[in-house]
């Protein structure tokens, strides 16, 4: 148990200690798939267009004056607007981009959760007679085999 | 209950997808109408000149294109990175200063750029004429802009008119679509 909990500890600092890191102190590279050229639409880590070489001079500055990965990108945004941003901030109406998927996916995981229990517990071994179709009493074993016998003898 | 449940999840279902659908037929319809623009303009139409409202790049107040109605206006779109802006710009200041008193504005769009980098522009190539900026590049979807620079003149009564000049415009095109704008009323 305890060499479980100090695992996950140790996951847990190799996931958040950089993330931190590159918040504080990014580097060109950390930004460079994180913003949207203009005019290409791809990322700037991606293009060697005129404004995205702009972009990553400009990013180059603001890392040089110290400011944090969220000043740099908050900058980029008052020029450019919140296009300029691959992935949507977390706030406002764009927290729907971020918070529709897992709602679908939640949404999608109960709808096979219930489907798979259903499909458990709904069938049994033996399925008792259900109504039938047009809605009168489902035909039971003793009178099919009555039926059976009388169409033989029909038969015959 | 669970069949209300259903249905109100079918429902949502549907609405996602209509609103999909929604909005894919609005972006084929901004990329038709700017398309369009161009067809009419070869066909020797007028279309209406799409809206817009931007700041000026100087930051003292906005300016829409609907405020301008009365005059023929020079609507060029450019950026400080854009090498043939820089062989443009001076042609541009002059015919401004030849027409400045005939009824006609000249206006720049400065369009996916850093304002500083716009403002040093300006001041390096003496610009006068108001010059609006569009960081977002929200005019050049309406317009089809597809490079720098690139121009279009609108009449008095907020037609275009003339031909989408794409790339360096000459004089002789400022000439004769100036006069075309000023004919428009």
């Amino acid at each position: 148990m305890r060499r479980a909990l100090v695992l996950v500890l140790v996951a847990a600092a190799v996931v958040v200690v950089p993330a931190y890191g590159s918040e504080e102190h990014p580097t060109l590279a950390d930004l460079g798939n994180e913003v949207i050229c203009p005019t290409c639409h791809t990322t700037i880590d991606q293009s060697s267009s005129p404004i995205a070489l702009r972009m990553k001079a400009f990013i180059r500055e603001r890392i040089g004056a110290g400011d944090t990965k969220s000043e740099i990108k908050d900058k980029l945004v008052a020029q450019f607007g919140e296009g300029v941003l691959a992935a949507p901030p977390k706030s406002g109406f764009n927290l729907l981009a971020w918070l529709l998927p897992l709602v679908g996916a939640g949404v999608g995981a109960a709808v096979l959760a219930v489907l798979a229990r259903r499909w458990r517990h709904g069938k049994p071994e033996s399925p008792e007679p259900g109504p039938s179709s047009n809605g009168r009493a489902a035909i039971t074993p003793d009178l099919d085999r009555r039926v059976d016998e009388e169409l033989a003898r029909f038969d015959a | 209950m669970a069949r209300r449940g259903k249905l109100i999840l079918q429902m949502a279902a549907v609405s996602v997808v209509a609103l999909l659908i929604a909005l894919f037929a609005w972006q084929l319809a901004t990329k038709e109408q700017a398309r369009g623009l161009t067809a009419a303009l070869k066909r020797g139409e007028t279309p209406p000149a799409p809206a817009f409202t931007l700041d000026r790049l100087a930051g003292d107040g906005e300016v829409s294109l609907a405020s301008l109605r009365g005059k023929a206006v020079v609507l060029n779109f450019w950026a400080s990175w854009c090498e043939p802006c820089k062989e443009e710009s001076p042609r541009l200041e002059s015919a401004w200063q030849r027409y400045r008193d005939q009824g006609v504005i000249f206006v720049g769009i400065d369009v996916n750029d850093f304002r500083g980098d716009a403002r040093k522009f300006v001041e390096r190539y003496g610009l006068t004429y108001p010059i609006l900026h569009d960081g977002q590049g929200s005019t050049i979807g309406r317009y089809g802009v597809t490079g720098f620079p690139e121009t279009w003149f609108v009449g008095r009564n907020g037609n275009l008119v003339g031909a989408r000049i794409q790339g360096p415009v000459k004089d002789s095109e400022l000439n004769e679509y100036i006069r075309r704008a000023l004919a428009e009323s």
